[in-house]
């Protein structure tokens, strides 16, 4: 591999890893929290790609179908707590496992009737429709450039809020201690509510952004559910922060190991994953 | 002078920066009542903790009958014959209290690890199950479901678990919290009564039954032992006096 | 609570003979349709098996388990691996050699994931049954994502004589009811046994168990080897009666399959997941003869029965022969 080659292949771990933590936020958020595992979450990222493809076929505009497609999935998130999730919170986790696989079942069906079993493209917006050349020969895309940066900025504003404000303060308080919460007077099902509505609206729109990336077919949120499960795992489960540096670790890890070892590319994420545990049967920052 | 059972020596745990328990060093009598008084956050339960394996200690080490066991994890430290009782009911809530006791007498057998003889037929394990129960009080309650248990109750069942692991030492994490007067008083007929066959570390807020019971007594304040002596000792000792017993209203 | 309360113990005999007889009245009663349903039926019988095994791990030990199917894919392909290419592989050694595979495999994992306990658990297990899924699916020796057949059953004759002939469906339909049998009884003997006493004490209170002295890691980790080894019968099984394996059968939406007959028959009493897998099969039949979206029915049945029902079967009968129980007494006094 050249010093070019390396390099681009630095610039898509990193997209690819940003992207991954902008769905894998959501994911640890919610279980931070809440204390539920979603396992439909893939399900929402599915649901967004496709919300993707549905607002631009009808509007033409990708910037149109993100300020359409997040409401809708906030829309999503309220109903899904208000109706299924709340009459979890004091039960195993296993029912959580189950309501929400079920879920995922309804969900995959629901897109095959209103959209049907075809794998349909995204195309990416003119605006960003270019790529900037890196040497002589090589470039990169446009696109691909400014999903990072969005992610980043999720990512940095995130931050902002969960250090600095006073829903971040109770969202940290929270993710350590329900009661205080509740002294301090704050509407823990409202609050619930809000985290659950956030983190299926993290990834619908992780599944807008990705849609003209990797195209729109059924069954997509299955991988990405997985692999966020890994990151989440590997950060430690509720760790924002570890699902940044989570992220991180498999998109290097998923971009550079099929280039160096190619026979155990696909299992690769799994064993990061299964050395990790071995050294911090927690992850990395529990 | 009799013989040392149990000895910590600059026992320290730290959590995160906080000392809970801060250079302890202790010595068990064999035979002896020994209670740890202290205000709340003095570190007693984390002692009792360190000394059971519940949670590892950060430095120091504890010898109990001339072995380490220091870094041991608490299923070990019980087969060294050590018991202990939790401050919070810790119980399985479902079983009767039969089941209960039988699992705690089944950990001495050898392994646990059979798979094809059913396991009430362990006449062994049944007779020191009976045994337990019986001598905490519980024989009649025997097929009570532990859930449905008074209060009181599930307490005595908490001893009569941490005497079917046959310990030689008994642990004793504040046995009569929560309970009523009545209560209290049948228990500290219970101590009294195992204080005969067993050494006892007992951490209690009731005064009145700690002076009952007690031959020796540790006042703990922030992690460190302040002082240990005889009850007369410790009522008359002015650092006591001032450090704990003054600021709550003393005896 | 260990002993099965007589009108269930009658109940599933029942059952059984009807299951046991179906040869003799299936040709009157569906007629053409018989030795179709008796596929079904040997396909619903192993995945009774499945969910069995799995609930040593959900119900009685406290673990649960989303990658169990890892170990029911695993067994079909070692299966098909270890056969020889133009003849059928001899049972006595192909089968304790496909179990050994998963017990092995069963330790490893366990090893890697017991220190972890409540949702932890649930996303490693899934995450490892997913890489032996994608192990599978992108290896070239194994067929990839179409997966491998195994032209040939496994041959079960001693000394030149032939027992058994797997490929008769009534053959297979009666070796596979008498594992589920088998599996039950063993489930049932460990459940007695000292250690199934410590399992059930792990999964109420494992602080306690170990304050107690018992190393409850070990414990665990045997609770989920035997798992992983009857989970492997199954898949054995199934690679036998499908003629084929392939890596969707070790995906985490068969484990999620599994942990919903689990629920569904009432996790815990052992007898109830075999309902659970009945019932599940049975649904997904009816629903899949009237409509293409049938998982989305499913997936509504797995919610009603989260919100309603989530004792499962199992633990609804329990509770109706417990409430006669204790009425019938009254009455008695």
């Amino acid at each position: 591999m050249d010093l070019a080659t390396i390099l681009i292949q630095l610039l898509n771990s990193v997209q690819y890893g940003l992207l991954l933590f902008l769905i894998s936020s959501g994911l640890t958020l919610v279980f931070g929290i809440m204390g539920v595992i979603n396992l439909a979450h893939g399900a929402m990222y599915m649901i967004g790609a496709y919300l993707a493809y549905a607002f631009v076929e009808w509007t033409g505009s990708l910037g149109v179908a993100i300020l359409l497609g997040i409401p809708v999935m906030l829309i999503v998130g309220i109903v899904i707590e208000r109706f299924l999730i709340d009459s979890l919170y004091s039960r195993d986790h296993l029912f959580q496992v189950l309501l929400t696989f079920g879920l995922i079942l309804i969900l995959n069906d629901i897109q095959s009737i209103l959209w049907g079993n075809d794998t349909h493209g995204v195309p990416i917006p003119d605006m960003l429709n270019g790529s900037i050349s890196l040497t002589d020969n090589m470039s990169y895309p446009v696109y691909r450039l400014a999903v990072s940066v969005v992610c980043l900025a999720l990512a940095i504003g995130m931050y902002w809020v969960i250090q600095k404000t006073r829903l971040g303060m109770t969202i940290r308080a929270g993710a350590s201690n329900r009661e205080m919460v509740e002294s301090l007077g704050i509407n823990v099902r409202t609050l619930f509510t809000i985290i659950f509505a956030a983190g299926v609206a993290l990834a619908g729109l992780g599944g807008i952004l990705s849609a003209p990336l990797s195209s729109v077919y059924p069954g997509m949120g299955d991988n990405v559910l997985i692999i966020c499960l890994v990151v989440v795992v590997i950060g430690g489960i509720g760790s924002i922060k570890g699902a940044f540096w989570g992220a991180m670790m498999i998109g290097l890890v998923s971009t550079f190991g099929p280039v160096l070892i190619p026979s155990l590319s696909s299992v690769m994420v799994y064993l990061v994953m299964a050395l990790v545990l071995l050294v911090k049967p927690r992850g990395l920052f529990a | 002078m009799a013989e040392v059972l149990l000895k910590a020596q600059d026992l320290t745990k730290n959590f995160g920066g906080l000392y809970a328990v801060d250079s302890v060093c202790l010595e068990l009598m064999k035979g002896e009542v020994h209670a740890i008084l202290g205000p709340n956050g003095a570190g007693k339960s984390t002692l009792v903790n360190l000394l059971s394996g519940d949670i590892m200690a950060t430095s120091g080490s504890v010898m109990f009958e001339g072995q380490e066991l220091t870094k041991l994890p608490s299923y070990k430290i019980s087969h060294c014959g050590i018991g202990r009782s939790f401050q919070k009911t810790n119980i399985f809530p479902k079983l009767t209290c039969f089941e209960n006791v039988w699992l705690a007498a089944q950990s001495r057998q050898k392994t646990s690890m059979r798979f094809f003889r059913p396991a009430r037929k362990m006449a062994d394990v049944k007779e020191l199950t009976m045994t337990s129960l019986k001598r905490c009080g519980l024989e009649a309650r025997a097929e009570t479901v532990a859930s449905s248990m008074s209060y009181g109750e599930q307490r005595q069942l908490e001893i009569g678990m941490m005497l079917a692991t046959q310990p030689r030492l008994l642990l004793m994490d504040e046995p009569m919290a929560g309970m009523g007067k009545e209560e209290s008083e049948m228990l500290v007929g219970l101590i009294k009564e195992l204080a005969q066959d067993y050494t006892l570390l007992l951490i209690e807020h009731d005064m009145d039954a700690v002076f009952a019971v007690a031959d020796r007594l540790t006042v703990m304040v922030n992690g460190r032992v302040l002082e240990t002596g005889t009850p007369e000792q410790i009522k008359s000792s002015q650092q006591v006096q001032e450090a704990y017993l003054g600021s709550e209203g003393g005896f | 609570m260990y002993n099965t309360p007589r009108p269930i113990s009658l109940l599933l005999g029942f059952l059984l003979c009807v299951l046991a007889f179906y040869p003799l009245y299936g040709d009157l009663v569906f007629g053409s349709k018989a030795s179709f349903f008796m596929s079904k039926l040997t396909t619903i019988v192993i995945f009774a098996i499945l969910a069995m095994s799995l609930d040593l791990l959900v119900g009685i030990t406290g673990l649960v388990s989303m990658g169990h199917a890892l170990f029911f894919g695993l067994a079909g392909y070692v299966l098909a691996l270890a056969s020889p290419e133009y003849e059928a592989a001899s049972i006595w050694y192909i089968l304790p050699l496909v179990l050994l595979c998963c017990a092995a495999l069963g330790a490893v994992v366990a090893f890697l994931t017991i220190k972890t306990s409540g949702i932890y658990f649930i996303m490693v297990t899934l995450a490892f049954g997913q890489m032996g899924f994608y192990f599978f699916n992108d290896a070239e020796f194994s067929g990839g994502s179409d997966g491998m057949y195994i032209m040939l059953k496994p041959d079960v004759s001693l000394g030149g004589i032939q027992l058994l002939n797997l490929d008769e469906k009534q053959t297979l339909y009666y070796l596979s009811l008498a594992c589920m049998v088998f599996v039950y009884m063993v489930l049932r003997m460990i459940l007695r046994s000292a250690f199934g006493q410590v399992l059930i004490g792990i999964h109420a209170n494992e602080h306690r168990v170990k304050a107690i002295g018992y190393n409850t890691a070990n414990y665990k980790i045997v609770s989920f080897v035997i798992a992983a080894t009857l989970a492997g019968l199954a898949g054995f099984l199934a690679a036998s009666q499908y003629g084929f394996v392939n890596p969707s059968q070790m995906g985490w939406h068969t484990s999620g399959y599994a942990l919903m007959m689990v629920i569904m028959g009432g996790a815990g009493t052992i007898f109830g997941p075999a309902i659970g897998a009945f019932v599940f099969e049975i649904l997904h039949y009816v629903f899949e003869s009237f409509t293409d979206h049938w998982l989305m029915l499913m997936g509504a049945v797995m919610i009603c029965v989260v919100l309603f029902l989530p004792n499962g079967i199992g633990g609804a009968l329990l509770s109706l022969v417990q409430k006669k129980e204790t009425t019938g007494e009254k009455n008695d006094g």
